[in-house]
């Protein structure tokens, strides 16, 4: 554990002092809020109705930086190489790298969430259900993304490759976590409860997924 | 284990071009070998491939008695690799570097400020390494691989960028190493500084070794 | 095919087998034509609703006959996608080039009959959806996402050029892709809770036997054609990785052949610089 926190706690502190999730991927985040605001060209109504799933699109975007960020923060001055060298077992490094990734993202959600309250007009009905849907959906996307962001590491063409691996793949967590919200926020008469636990189950898989075949990469090649 | 590297016939592909061509090398435990050759000649990817970052085509590799295609994270673990990059976190202190790298590799109870001594870097623990100079960012990185108390020290051209001093520090730090019973392996262009202290002279040349010399017998002993 | 026999050095991905299986497909499509444009009625089914209600003609007219193509093609998809499963699996397992290589094919075969699949799915749900498109259909959209999943799977692939490390990356992007299509079609089943598929046509009493034999047969050609076609692309992957193995035999000994030419030099180098050393 003290290596996954290690990892976690450097990548935060990076954060901390380059500020550029805060500074370009979150104000980034609000700009898609405030496209399809004008897109859309609706009246609050509509917004607050469609507020779930333009909530989640915004996040999957946003997500995508903050994967290439948790990459380029290793590539910079090779210290990929260095943390191969580590001998630290690759689940681990996996697991540091998904967690930072997951708190950041769970920091672009919270803006976000304001965002929809403000800009939207929505209103948090089941708080419960929307944290733990935030949280398990956060898990999935981190952990997708850690590992799809590691396999899009080297050279140069591969970095614009992440989005067309990683949203394809995570329409599931897409639609769990649009109907989630759709229960938590009032929108949609559904059990969010069932699509919470589809996001939990999701979690589990990528998390399991990116936990075994993060080796494929460190280990090996 | 009486060879602390022992690699046979290794081919290694840089994206299809053969960086090592069928290499052969033998090294016993204690020696300091000085690679040398031109430009292009193989030496850092001989280096990479002993650190185990290199997979290898063809041949066989041992390093320290682990086998490198199928041990590569013991491989990886017990070696210190030096090279022309830094590998640090340019947003963190070299203090935060340091502590990061020696709880990766578990060695949390090294004393960071005793190794930052060594490289005369102690004054400038705190400071963000996107401060310093390529020369002070040279000496922190050498405290990184110190750290990690490696058997097999693989330094690929140690002294580039180091004023004078900084070389004295490098030669020290090998000087250490060999007290310590590690093994050493230096690429290097800068034959005056590193032969007085190598006992092997490897050449490499279009990815093989060319020719192997034993110069300096005694000095593993000193 | 004399001729491909005594050229045996010619690179070529054809064979006896594979021109013979080419034909066979072409004749057979021909002959799925003709059942599917001709022999077969078209769909008028009509099912009574009780004494008291009108029967109710349910049938798809004309617009069954393209389900002769669609079904097949769909059905291919999804044997090509699994037999990339399969194959990323083996290449994990066992560091199989072979298996590699039949990954790939059956990735970019795939690829191409999935298109076809909702081409011709969508044209058929042109008249009898009455549009191209059913946000919310399991099948389509899972069929849309899988589409778009191995796209990227193959876009993934043309970015590395070193065969070992894109054998196994690639089985992971695969097999994640893989995990991820019963997951999908659950999920869109929930999301919507309908579909506009019909739910296991043959095994309804009203297929008739003529149109069950062109279904089959149908299958059994488009089965073909996929088998031809994974030939080919299989031997197209071989032949580059015997290029690549044999440039490689090339190119260690031109590597090694700069060790005379440049050692002279790095001796000449070593000699200057240990004399301006000991200067």
């Amino acid at each position: 554990m003290r290596e996954i926190w290690a990892l976690a706690r450097k990548d935060l502190r990076i954060e901390a002092r380059s500020k550029v999730v805060a500074t370009q991927i979150v104000p980034f985040a609000m700009v898609i809020l405030v496209l399809f605001g004008l897109a859309l060209d609706a009246d609050s109504r509509t917004l607050r109705d469609l507020a779930p799933g333009l909530f989640w699109v915004a996040t999957l975007f946003a997500s995508v930086l903050a994967i290439q960020r948790s990459i380029a923060v290793e590539t910079i001055s090779s210290t990929f190489e260095a943390l191969r060298l580590s001998g630290a077992p690759a689940w681990k490094l996996f697991a540091g790298k998904a967690l930072a990734v997951a708190i950041q993202l769970l920091a672009i959600e919270a803006v976000l969430g304001l965002g929809i309250v403000v800009l939207y007009r929505s209103s948090f009905q089941d708080p419960v259900l929307i944290v733990t849907a935030a949280v398990a959906a956060t898990i999935a996307i981190a952990s997708a993304g850690s590992l799809y962001g590691v396999l899009a590491v080297g050279m140069g063409v591969r970095d614009t490759i992440l989005p067309m691996l990683l949203l394809p793949i995570m329409m599931p967590v897409l639609v769990a976590a649009t109907r989630a919200f759709g229960d938590g926020l009032g929108t949609a008469a559904l059990n969010g409860w069932t699509w919470t636990g589809l996001l939990g189950l999701l979690a589990v898989v990528y998390a399991t997924a990116g936990a075994l075949a993060y080796a494929v990469v460190i280990e090996d090649t | 284990m009486d060879h602390a590297v022992d690699v046979h016939d290794a081919v290694v592909l840089l994206d299809r071009f053969p960086a090592l061509a069928g290499l052969s090398l033998k090294l016993r435990a204690g020696t300091v070998t000085l690679v040398q050759g031109p430009n292009g000649a193989g030496k850092t990817t001989l280096l990479r491939m002993l650190a185990g970052l290199a997979p290898l085509e063809r041949g066989r590799a041992t390093v320290l008695g682990y086998d490198v295609a199928t041990e590569p994270r013991l491989v990886r673990a017990s070696v210190g690799l030096l090279s022309p990059q830094t590998m640090l976190y340019d947003d963190l202190t070299i203090a935060e570097n340091l502590s990061f790298w020696a709880t990766l590799a578990g060695h949390d109870d090294v004393d960071l400020m005793a190794a930052l001594e060594r490289v005369s870097m102690a004054p400038f623990a705190d400071q963000q390494v996107v401060t310093l100079s390529t020369g002070q960012r040279r000496r922190a990185a050498i405290a990184v691989v110190a750290i990690r108390r490696p058997r097999l020290w693989l330094l690929d051209e140690p002294h580039a960028g180091l004023d004078q001093a900084g070389r004295d520090v490098v030669d020290g730090l090998i000087e250490d190493a060999i007290a310590a019973g590690a093994t050493v392996v230096v690429a290097s262009h800068e034959l005056d500084r590193v032969r007085p202290l190598a006992t092997h002279v490897a050449t490499v040349a279009g990815g093989i070794v060319h020719r192997f010399e034993t110069v300096n017998a005694g000095a593993s002993g000193a | 095919m004399s001729t491909a026999l005594s050229r045996p050095h010619v690179a070529s991905t054809s064979s006896k087998l594979t021109l013979v299986l080419g034909v066979a497909s072409l004749l057979g499509l021909a002959v799925l034509l003709v059942f599917s444009f001709v022999l077969t009625d078209p769909d008028q089914r009509v099912f009574e609703r009780g004494a008291d209600l009108e029967p109710l003609l349910t049938g798809q007219g004309d617009a069954v006959r393209l389900l002769y193509v669609h079904f097949p093609v769909a059905m291919v998809t999804y044997i090509a996608f699994t037999l990339n499963a399969i194959g990323s699996i083996a290449v994990l397992w066992k560091k199989s080039t072979w298996w590699d290589n039949t990954a790939a094919a059956a990735a970019e075969v795939g690829v191409l009959f999935c298109g076809l699949t909702l081409a011709t799915g969508s044209i058929w749900g042109r008249p009898i959806w009455n549009t191209w498109w059913k946000w919310g259909d399991v099948r389509l959209m899972t069929t849309t996402i899988l589409f778009l999943i191995f796209i990227g799977y193959l876009a993934y692939r043309r970015t590395m050029s070193d065969s070992r490390v894109r054998a196994k990356r690639s089985a992971v992007v695969g097999l994640i892709g893989a995990i991820n299509i019963p997951i999908v079609y659950k999920s869109v089943d929930w999301w919507q809770n309908r579909t506009l598929h019909q739910q296991s046509t043959l095994r309804n009493r009203s297929v008739e036997d003529l149109t069950l034999f062109t279904m089959i047969f149908g299958m059994v050609v488009f089965m073909a054609i996929f088998a031809w076609l994974m030939v080919h692309r299989f031997r197209i992957g071989w032949l580059e990785h015997q290029t690549e193995t044999v440039g490689l035999e090339a190119a260690i000994i031109e590597r090694r052949a700069q060790t005379s030419a440049a050692i002279s030099d790095a001796v000449t180098d070593s000699r200057s610089s240990a004399e301006t050393g000991s200067d």
